[in-house]
């Protein structure tokens, strides 16, 4: 039924849609298989919606969970509200090692997990609105931005108001990248729809984009990758395309045929690949849910998966390691596991 | 869409279910069924308690499996002597507020929670196989109390308050969803939409629904509801089309199914939350049926110590010989060892 009406509509419409449906349906299957049981859980402990996972250099996978039950308390006329996310650590064969951040002022709603070339781990929340870097052994290294102090409920701005804030706090950050200097590079995100940069200690250096359609302008940014010449790609997964900046926010170019960009990952080496997830949303596994494989110049190499919930199905991808350019750990918000994928 | 803060105050109200007129079932001449009980049949480990019993399942093992609401909602499993056995699912993301649990045919548990939206298949183990729904994202914050906005158009993976399950022998899902949505959806095994029955909107016509509060399917495939603000049942073939409905037997508050080969249906009239005086005396009973709808006894009777029921919120039936009742209001689960029917009640 969805193909038959699929079909339909490239054959009715003219011109680019026309065209650029047709590059996505034609790219190349990529043969891959899921690892079972590609992480082990010990007793009694659950995981919750997979907003992120990251290895590092040993081959170690940390996971970044929505794991539910946020407390509001209330005290001197305002409500507090504490928990719902966790950090784990897992070895390379998928062994449980141990938790990361136990109720940690700064872990609410997960957003991702990312792991830098000195092997720091980095947490972005979105409800605390804090990016966290633990050092390797678990210790918080740094902080960017800031708790609120009380939470409102609902937020006093539901969804954020889009402007780019002009600085060094947060309203739902998605997402957090490095160049090879370290400059630390912030998508902010669902709440504001912009990118905030960072110096290598944490100095504000600028923010770019607010909410629009137009070059630099952003419906959201759902993920960020930088790659080895410090060109940042940014997710935009409302406006359905990825655009391309300089090191200091000048735009260079924007490509789309790949759905929404809901998570992004960009391979080390000198002929890096781009993995870009078309993610389904969570209430629907009728659409969407592919992974592309892409130059970084946009040209799309091949596709595999989709929606569902089975192994080899995905539930709305919110995160992609690509560490390894053949095997890939995908985290997926509605099934609440992680996927080991191994490419063929 | 609008969002307040909600105040204690506001959350302290919504914390008192409303009374609401509770309608004496009509059928008349129905024999009563004897019964003993044995209330404290569940061995709780020192220390632990049981909050409100809204579900209970048996697994084709006879362990007894409890989802209730205590401080965190919790899903214990005890096996056939009532003994401690483990809790699954402890500090999950989709357990928040509990509404039902059941087991499917190759012993998965599932559980069915309100208060996330969630539905969780477990394995025998505990280990979490499926979801489907979504809990909202804390960062979303919460509705307002009043006024509530209309009801979104029904989604096909997307609960709002969903209360029940079940399954054909095909492995076919079949959810209540719920409160504020007022349908029944099907899914396929792997947890595709097939179809639904009823929609966004409360209504009284065959095929819709007010508050489908609980739901179960027999061995032909058919779909037995407990359409609870309508004061009846519903029967709907495979494809979520209307048979019948069954409107003299009260209130519908759940409905169970026995395991076969020849299957009973039981049905709860059950005393609501908020009482007026007198309210008791026409309610809290369960009546045994034939799966073609005729009555063959009714049992029990409200009351706070055992064998009295307090709110029957879920009914076990797997063996329709020894049936375990969940209850809201006395915060425990008995299992009722029905005998003969033994003539006529007489009853109110």
């Amino acid at each position: 039924m969805n193909i038959t009406l699929h079909i339909l509509t490239v054959t009715l419409s003219g011109g680019l849609l026309a065209a650029s449906a047709l590059a996505q349906n034609s790219a190349p299957e990529i043969k891959f298989d899921s690892v079972p049981n590609a992480i082990q859980l010990p007793a009694g402990v659950y995981l919750g919606e997979v907003a992120g996972v990251a290895t590092n250099s040993k081959g170690d996978i940390f996971v970044y969970t929505r794991t539910g039950h946020p407390t509001v308390t209330i005290g001197t006329m305002r409500p507090f509200a504490h928990g719902s996310s966790r950090m784990f650590q897992f070895d390379r064969t998928g062994k449980y090692v141990r938790e990361i951040g136990k109720d940690t002022y700064g872990f609410m709603t997960a957003a991702q997990v990312r792991v830098d070339p000195a092997d720091n781990i980095w947490a972005v929340d979105e409800m605390s609105n804090m990016v966290m870097k633990f050092d390797p052994e678990g210790r918080v290294a740094m902080l960017l931005g800031r708790k609120a102090e009380a939470e409102f409920i609902p937020p006093r701005t539901p969804g954020g108001d889009g402007a780019g804030q002009p600085t060094d706090l947060f309203n739902r950050p998605t997402d957090v990248a490095w160049d090879a200097g370290g400059n630390i590079f912030v998508a902010d995100g669902a709440g504001n729809a912009r990118i905030a940069k960072f110096d290598k200690d944490g100095k504000f250096v600028k923010s770019w984009g607010k909410r629009g359609t137009g070059p630099g302008e952003f419906a959201n940014v759902l993920s960020i990758a930088v790659d080895a010449q410090g060109n940042v790609y940014a997710g935009d997964g409302g406006n359905r395309r990825i655009q391309v900046f300089d090191n200091n926010g000048v735009f260079k170019t924007a490509f789309s045929n790949f759905g929404n960009a809901q998570a992004m990952c960009i391979t080390k080496g000198a002929n890096p690949v781009l993995y870009v997830s078309n993610s389904n949303p969570w209430n629907d596994i009728d659409v969407a849910g592919e992974i592309y494989r892409m130059r970084p110049d946009g040209t799309v190499l091949g596709k595999f998966g989709r929606a569902g919930r089975l192994l080899k199905e995905f539930g709305a991808v919110n995160s992609i390691d690509c560490r390894s350019e053949s095997t890939l750990f995908v985290g997926e918000l509605a099934n609440l596991r992680v996927q080991k994928l191994v490419l063929h | 869409m609008k969002r307040v803060f909600i105040s204690s105050v506001a959350l302290s109200v919504l914390g008192l279910a409303p009374a609401f007129a509770q309608r004496k079932a009509t059928i008349q001449n129905v024999p009563e069924i004897p019964f003993t009980t044995a209330p404290n049949f569940l061995k709780l480990p020192p220390g632990e308690y049981m909050g409100e019993a809204v579900a209970v399942a048996t697994n084709s093992k006879g362990h007894v499996f409890v989802f209730h609401r205590s401080h965190n909602n919790r899903l214990f499993e005890f096996d056939r002597t009532g003994k401690f056995v483990k809790e699954i699912g402890s500090g999950f993301l989709g357990f928040e507020f509990a509404h039902s649990v059941r087991v499917d045919k190759d012993d998965n548990i599932w559980t069915v929670d309100e208060g996330s939206n969630m539905v969780t298949k477990f394995s025998p183990e505990g280990k979490v196989l499926m979801v489907i729904g979504r809990r909202p994202l804390a960062v979303l914050g919460v509705l307002p109390v009043a006024p509530q906005p209309p009801n979104r158009t029904a989604q096909k993976y997307e609960f709002c308050r969903p209360t029940d399950i079940g399954w054909d022998p095909q492995g076919n899902i079949f959810i209540s969803d719920g409160y504020c949505n007022n349908r029944v959806v099907k899914y396929d095994k792997d947890g595709r939409f097939v179809a639904q029955a009823g929609s966004e909107k409360a209504g009284s016509a065959l095929g819709e629904f007010n508050l489908p509060h609980g739901l179960q399917v027999d061995l032909q495939g058919n779909v037995w509801v407990a359409d609870r603000t309508n004061n009846r049942y519903q029967v709907l073939d495979n494809n979520l089309k209307p048979i019948r409905e069954i409107t003299d037997v009260g209130v519908g508050w759940t409905v169970c199914v026995s395991g076969g080969p020849h299957q009973y249906v039981f049905f709860s009239n059950s005393n609501p939350n908020g009482n007026m005086p007198g309210t008791w005396d026409i309610t809290g009973e369960i009546y045994k049926a034939e799966l073609d709808g005729k009555v063959l006894g009714r049992f029990g009777r409200p009351g706070k110590a055992a064998p009295g029921f307090q709110v029957v919120h879920m009914i076990d039936c797997r063996n329709p010989n020894e049936i375990i009742v969940g209850e809201i209001e006395s915060w425990r689960a008995q299992k009722l060892i029905l005998k003969a029917p033994s003539g006529n009640s007489g009853a109110q």
